[in-house]
């Protein structure tokens, strides 16, 4: 039994808990429904489609080339031209705050939906197949989560080299141990119940019984989780990126652009305001959602 | 609980060597011949075919990758993690000389959570619903959404620039240690005060909270007494994870701060493309990550010895 040093703390693992018990996922209207219902939810799903929104639009949002340079108007404080003002190179800074977006949250949600994926497919391998295989994969996973990701992945960047592609693979080479760890939990508890019995006395196969009766009913609770994970990879990515394993100088991303303003910290302190807060906002609304989907999926919780 | 304790420590020897291994095979992961770029670092010039042969030879890549790994981690049983690619210098040293400086952070983070969190935790328990457990919730979100090293630039901005309280750079005295303590602890104390809040609910909840009430033992009494302790297990993981979470997260923390620890280093090492020096502090931490974890199930035993029951009967 090892600590685990993942981020997750709500959804943490305890060996000594009960495996954890399945949600079955209610009809798509009813979700969406109950969680508008829910103020802080509510808020979390508004900044959260907002952030991807701009995240998508960032090229026709941008009013300025986040690249152009304008060393006769550095520093310029925030004007109808330049709404949030202009950066150490006299760049528009608002400009750089959209396609920043762009960057960090695009790489997030491909990052999230990466460690998703391979986590559900290594989680229903590993606790549907059992035997020597789930042992197998469940000792490397542990093994790796004796070390805290953030530093697995930061090795591994710096390993690869830093670039963005370099520190999404690492990131997602690091994070689905956890996610895998969830769904084997949740796969297995959901392998002894009656309608798996019959779904395997009915004679299905093995691979329609994991896919179409298991991972449906498992869907819910990593739902939220996944929710609550995207933000925190959102902050890993923006720590990574800060120390510079991520994006080559140029390209907006908050993490990185928040390094830049580090070096102006003093005379120029709104170049690392800026990116602070839109990193905290979207955090802070994966983590309202991801808090009002678990509530939702699991009213018992309250 | 014997047999307990002594099966928790031998299950460190396997995964010790898991460590090792992954540190021997990540760094063979990066691109390009180690023995070329370890030339073009000290020769500043291109090698030719034999000069890359002996460098090779010399470095002891030449030999089949299980040779090297053995080698490699005979010297390590020992506490030598070989000499660091860039500087020369004995990578087992450089990280001891450096360590103490991220367990002094680490430490004081922890304990900057802990004296903000288990009070306010207890409080919002007892007043549940109060104002201050509302707050709470806010800053238990806040916590986990805003990024650490943003928190620390916002507190430099604050207590060096404008205030000129406190030094922002280097590690000279404690005053030095508050600010990157601070920053580290803020966020995680809130999300700590939040779980000492529903553990202690939890057993509030229990039969013989209830049984110590009706026998006329005072409130404070029950909760100080009764409560608090069976309500400290789930804190006590929790701060494990913390602990290691503030190391691991000091990285970036000691960079802002110019802080010399071995997250500084290691980032450092990252730059130079000093892969020894990477390899070794994947080993070096690792291991202090193994032991912190056993620290924490020893804790937690001796808070609650009925985990040694449960995991000799195998319920695990």
């Amino acid at each position: 039994m090892s600590v685990d040093v993942s981020e997750g703390r709500s959804f943490q693992i305890d060996p000594a808990a009960p495996e954890p018990r399945s949600i079955v996922l209610p009809a798509r209207g009813v979700l969406l429904r109950r969680l508008v219902a829910d103020p802080t939810a509510l808020a979390g799903l508004v900044i959260v489609t907002l952030a991807v929104l701009v995240a998508l639009l960032a090229p026709w949002i941008a009013p300025h080339d986040p690249a152009r340079q304008n060393v006769m108007n550095r520093y310029a404080p925030p004007s109808a031209e330049h709404w949030l003002g202009t950066d150490n190179l006299g760049r528009d800074e608002f400009s750089r705050m959209v396609l920043g977006a762009r960057t960090s949250v695009l790489t997030t949600l491909a990052i999230g939906a990466g460690v998703l994926t391979i986590g559900i497919v290594v989680g229903t391998l590993s606790g549907y197949v059992g035997g020597i295989l789930d042992g197998l994969i469940m000792r490397i996973v542990d093994l790796l989560l004796a070390f805290p990701p953030l530093l697995l992945a930061l090795v591994v960047t710096g390993v690869l080299g830093p670039g963005l592609l370099n520190l999404a693979i690492a990131m997602i080479g690091v994070y689905w141990l956890s996610y895998a760890r969830l769904v084997r939990g949740l796969v297995l508890a959901m392998r002894e119940r009656d309608f798996v019995e019959g779904a395997r006395a009915l004679g299905l196969s093995g691979r329609r019984i994991a896919t179409r009766h298991i991972l449906p009913n498992v869907v819910g609770p990593i739902l939220a989780v996944a929710t609550l994970r995207t933000g925190q990879l959102l902050l890993i990515l923006a720590a990574l990126s800060f120390l510079g394993l991520g994006v080559r100088p140029p390209t907006p991303e908050w993490g990185a652009m928040l390094s830049e303003g580090q070096r102006y910290l003093a005379s120029a302190p709104q170049l690392m305001i800026y990116p602070g807060i839109a990193i905290a906002v979207v955090a802070l609304g994966f983590n309202l959602l991801g808090d009002g989907l678990r509530d939702v999926l699991d009213p018992t919780l309250r | 609980m014997v047999a307990y304790i002594a099966r928790r420590v031998a299950y460190l020897i396997p995964t010790w060597i898991g460590i090792t291994l992954l540190a021997f095979f990540l760094v063979r992961l990066a691109p390009g011949d180690a023995a070329h770029s370890y030339f073009v670092r000290v020769h500043d010039r291109q090698p030719n075919q034999a000069e890359l042969a002996s460098t090779r030879a010399r470095l002891g890549l030449d030999r089949p990758l299980p040779i090297q790994y053995l080698d490699w981690l005979g010297g390590a049983v020992r506490g030598d993690l070989g000499t660091s690619y860039y500087s020369g210098r004995e990578v087992t040293d450089e990280l001891v000389s450096r360590f103490p400086a991220t367990l002094q952070l680490a430490t004081a983070a922890t304990l900057i959570t802990l004296v903000i969190a288990i009070p306010l935790g207890v409080v919002a328990a007892i007043r549940r619903n109060s104002l201050l457990d509302h707050l709470l919730r806010v800053a238990a979100l806040l916590g986990a959404s805003v990024p650490a090293f943003w928190l620390a630039l916002l507190l430099i901005i604050v207590f060096s620039v404008e205030l000129q309280w406190l030094p922002a750079l280097g590690r000279d005295g404690l005053q030095h240690l508050v600010l990157p303590a601070l920053a580290l602890a803020l966020g995680e104390a809130a999300v700590v005060a939040r779980l000492m809040r529903s553990s202690l609910l939890e057993v509030l909840g229990e039969d013989y909270i209830m049984t110590a009430r009706a026998k006329g033992v005072p409130e404070r009494r029950v909760v100080i007494r009764h409560a608090l302790r069976n309500s400290l297990g789930a804190v006590v993981t929790e701060v494990g994870m913390v602990f290691a979470i503030l190391l691991a997260y000091s990285a970036v923390i000691e960079i802002i701060f110019v802080w010399p620890g071995i997250g500084r280093l290691a980032v450092e090492a990252i730059g130079q493309r000093d892969y020894t020096m990477l390899q070794g502090f994947v080993v070096f931490s690792g291991t202090v990550f193994v032991l912190v974890s056993l620290v924490v199930d020893l804790v937690y035993l001796w808070l609650d010895p009925r985990v040694a029951l449960a995991q000799g009967r195998g319920v695990r």
